[in-house]
């Protein structure tokens, strides 16, 4: 070995080659376990859409049914409430749903729903990720008194949204609640995860 | 006897190892109460692997079997209750155990020169010891399991465009559900010990490198007798080793007491929510992370929304945690212990503190205006500790540092 020179240029391409071919191996190698941490098929195949029949459901009450693990919820809502929806303009962030990501175009209107009478929602704030308490009472003390109208209370973090899921300015959650794809099948079934044809 | 350790030690360097670390091994002679925080910290982590190794041979890591199976450890497992609970109280203990430890460092200015790498190691396995703990919490899958992660997974979605990518990557689904709990599960059981092993050791060769701070902050390695060894350093072992077991058998008093008598810790331990099996449907009433974790969960409430985005909150969270790294470099001061330094610090330290166990506090109540109010204002002053640093340890009249440690 001593009497011959060490060659320190092949030493450094050997070492300069193998790192980079190396780095892109990883990097490949890397693919099939980042991805094994993705939704898999069984996952994704588990969104179906889900139906609900709101026939007997009164005005005011609220059902919740899980669509793709997220609770939705169907509630009726009287005259009252919906003339309420137009007063409220002054106190929320986003009275006019213009972040379009939050309703299909269709529910892009003042009670953010296809029938003015039937509220269709997701019931997870957009702050992070709780199922707000339904609190319809006007007027509720503990939620501002006069001034409310009826709505939604996040009990984490203490967001508030109106009874057309529309969230009111000053509280944690930046959005409005999301609305979901849904149409009516007959008159009292709603099929939620399918747009309406158009 | 000699003869096996001659044949070991030409093989594996037991005798070498044994007295550059223990029989060798010269820390300072004035150690306080403050310094039995790290040896327990280590025997804590020794009792989470234990009793998780036990745990794990009954736990199943399936959504919907996994708060049945945690029942049946409770009720059906012979000693289970008592291997679950050592392990929950564990948690605990380990938090309480290494915010002290933190603290110490605070009080004696361990992180400064020449430690920051022990600070910063330690810091590392603070947080990866959060997480730990975090995903801990998610396996029984009770309410607040499911609704503590999906806030704290949440975190994650508020991240500008790739948000909602992350969210699904890290869930492998597009909500909490099983995939979540089996990969938590995985991680907390595999990956995270690993890591706090490896951190652990790697923290205690950083320190085992420099040498053990002290209550005067005098380096004691600049003092040695002629043969090389500091006039203030002890060995270790067997003068330190015999005082740790004194610790050990305190603290176990009184863990085990908790342990026997109130291991839910009226809630603060293992929340009252967490007993009843985890619903997507519906929020418990009041939800918060355990106490370990509230002092950032409430910067994260105090910070508005900006531009329709909660990130800016997220942000802060993470900077309140992160910012800890930063104090080794923040500290200007030329004086290392609390016994020494001006009384500006002393001040700072005190408000930190108070804001600490304030935001603590704060965490764990539900929003209200003036809580609203207040977390604001301890938020400030949190992070008023770090960024003020620079100027108020550089004023005020700091008293000399003896060279040799005091009693």
């Amino acid at each position: 070995m001593s009497e011959q020179e060490i060659d320190l240029k092949k030493r450094h391409f050997l070492t300069g080659a193998t790192s980079v071919i190396g780095a892109v191996g990883v990097g490949f190698a890397l693919v099939p376990f980042l991805s094994s941490w993705m939704p898999s098929a069984r996952v994704k195949a588990a969104g179906a859409p889900v139906d609900i029949d709101i026939s007997k459901l009164d005005n005011g009450q609220l059902v919740r049914v899980l669509w793709r693990k997220k609770p939705v919820w169907i509630f009726k809502r009287d005259k009252t409430t919906i003339e309420n929806l137009s007063t409220l303009d002054s106190i929320l962030t986003d009275p006019d749903s213009n972040e379009l990501s939050q309703q299909p175009g269709y529910a892009k209107n003042l009670y953010r729903s296809i029938n003015p009478n039937v509220a269709v929602i997701v019931g997870v704030c957009t702050h992070l990720g709780c199922s707000p308490t339904y609190r319809p009472e006007l007027g509720a003390a503990d939620l501002g008194g006069a001034s409310w109208k009826g709505g939604f209370y996040c009990p984490c973090h203490g967001s508030k949204f109106d009874l057309a899921g529309r969230v009111y300015a000053g509280v944690p959650a930046p959005t409005n609640l999301v609305i979901p794809p849904y149409h009516f099948v007959a008159d009292s079934l709603i099929r939620i995860g399918i747009d309406p044809k158009a | 006897m000699d003869n096996n350790k001659n044949w070991i030690d030409q093989r594996f360097p037991l005798t070498k190892v044994w007295n550059e670390h223990l029989a060798e091994y010269y820390t300072p002679r004035n150690f306080n109460f403050w310094y039995f925080f790290g040896s327990l910290a280590m025997l804590v982590l020794v009792m989470q692997i234990v009793t998780g190794i036990f745990l794990t041979m009954h736990f199943k890591p399936d959504a919907a079997h996994a708060f049945a199976s945690v029942e049946y450890i409770m009720r059906d497992v012979d000693w289970g209750w008592l291997i679950r609970y050592l392990h929950s109280t564990g948690a605990s203990a380990f938090f309480i155990v290494i915010y002290l430890h933190m603290y110490r460092g605070l009080l004696y200015g361990s992180y400064k020169t020449p430690r920051e790498l022990i600070w910063i190691l330690g810091m590392v396995l603070y947080i990866a010891l959060m997480a730990e703990a975090f995903m801990g919490y998610v396996l029984p899958w009770g309410q607040m399991s499911y609704w503590g992660a999906q806030v704290i997974i949440s975190l994650f979605g508020s991240v500008p465009v790739f948000g909602p990518d992350i969210l699904t990557f890290i869930l492998g689904d597009y909500a909490v559900g099983d995939p979540a709990l089996n990969r938590f599960f995985s991680l907390h059981v595999i990956a995270l010990p690993l890591i706090l092993v490896i951190l652990v050791f790697l923290h205690i060769v950083a320190l085992h490198t420099v040498g053990s701070n002290n209550p005067d902050g005098v380096e004691i390695k600049h003092n040695k007798n002629k043969n090389g060894i500091p006039k203030d350093g002890i060995p270790f072992h067997p003068y330190y080793s015999v005082k740790d077991i004194v610790g050990v058998v305190v603290f176990l008093m009184i863990f085990l007491v908790v342990v026997f008598f109130a291991p839910a810790m009226n809630g603060y331990f293992l929340e009252n929510a967490n007993f009843v099996e985890a619903n997507p449907l519906k929020t418990p009433s009041h939800i918060a992370p355990l106490w370990y974790l509230t002092p950032f969960y409430s910067v994260l409430r105090a910070i508005p929304p900006m531009f329709g985005s909660q990130f800016p909150g997220v942000v802060g969270m993470f900077a309140a945690l992160l910012i800890l790294i930063a104090l080794p470099w923040l500290d200007r001061s030329s004086v290392k212990s609390i016994r020494y330094r001006s009384w500006p610090y002393k001040v700072a330290l005190g408000i930190f503190v108070i804001s600490f166990i304030v935001l603590g506090y704060l965490g764990m109540q539900p929003v209200t205006p003036i809580n609203a109010l207040l977390a604001k204002v301890f938020t400030v002053t949190y992070f008023g500790f770090f960024i003020l640093m620079p100027w108020f340890t550089s004023i005020g009249k700091t008293k000399p540092v003896p060279t040799r440690v005091t009693e």
